[in-house]
């Protein structure tokens, strides 16, 4: 899928974000928006791992996710409110919210060391490309100085996701 | 005679061999997921008191398995060293958080 930036003046492909409005950057009650239905897609993919998984790594993983990623949406549902924000829903965070009913269909399909493998590369992937967002559109375009603090301590959190997933990941193999 | 002797040799090995005061503590912030210092110096018997301002929780893991203290979030995490060595430490929630205790005997 195609990402346009024009006020960057340049072109950035993704694979799995979704494309955000051709022509214009996002603003910060947007980009609020996405990081926090980035953070509750991750919630619910955990709730699912904890359901479903009798593996001590996973549950364990599954488990953190759960309280950091409350823990950075609380904080984002705080910084909105102070800042007077009505976060708005988008192209980019319906579809990412779509692409993860998809994969919540998928995993929900899948029992044992199937769904264990499946959910693990899944969180690889995903933090993956969060993070890749993060880094290149969110935190960039993001012009409230708080709001882009917050995203950039966002970002190391979920890096060491990617990393924690990955161990689990490997783990499973 | 002989019992009397072998208890004093016994306590003098014991002054010798355990700290005759309290070890010190050290103080390492965890902050924006970094641990600061990242590299500390320390002695067998001192405590290390890591005190966090992130608001989600860490751990300090030791590598080679001698410890793993949870740090809360905005909160303190301890351990006191009982071994000499180098000690690479990490978190298992933030793997990408990473750390490092020379112990000195």
């Amino acid at each position: 899928m195609r990402l346009v930036v024009t006020a960057a003046g340049f072109v950035l492909a993704l694979t799995s974000v979704p494309a955000l409005a051709e022509d214009a950057k996002p603003n910060d009650a947007q980009i609020a928006h996405i990081a926090y239905t980035a953070g509750a897609i991750d919630i619910k993919a955990a709730q699912l791992a904890l359901q479903k998984s009798k593996n001590k790594e996973v549950r364990d993983f599954a488990e953190n996710m759960v309280h950091d990623h409350t823990a950075v949406n609380d904080q984002a549902v705080a910084l909105v409110k102070k800042l007077n924000v009505t976060p708005e829903d988008n192209d980019t965070s319906k579809a990412l919210a779509k692409q993860a009913e998809a994969k919540h269909a998928e995993l929900e399909k899948l029992s044992g060391a199937k769904f264990d493998k499946a959910y693990a590369d899944n969180e690889v992937a995903y933090h993956k490309t969060v993070d890749g967002a993060l880094e290149t559109i969110l935190i960039p375009d993001a012009t409230n100085a708080e709001l882009k603090d917050l995203l950039k301590t966002g970002l190391k959190i979920f890096q060491g996701h990617e990393m924690h997933a990955e161990h689990v990941a490997q783990s499973l193999k | 005679m002989c019992l009397r002797a072998g208890g004093l040799a016994l306590l003098a090995a014991l002054a010798l061999s355990s700290p005759a005061i309290a070890g010190e503590t050290i103080r390492v912030a965890v902050d924006k997921m970094t641990f600061d210092p990242p590299k500390i110096s320390a002695h067998v018997g001192d405590t290390i008191e890591w005190a966090s301002s992130d608001f989600v929780v860490h751990t300090a893991t030791a590598k080679n398995k001698d410890w793993d203290v949870t740090i809360p979030a905005k909160g303190m995490g301890r351990v006191t060293l009982n071994h000499p060595g180098e000690i690479d430490y990490f978190c298992r929630f933030h793997p990408n958080m990473t750390g490092q205790i020379v112990v000195a005997p």
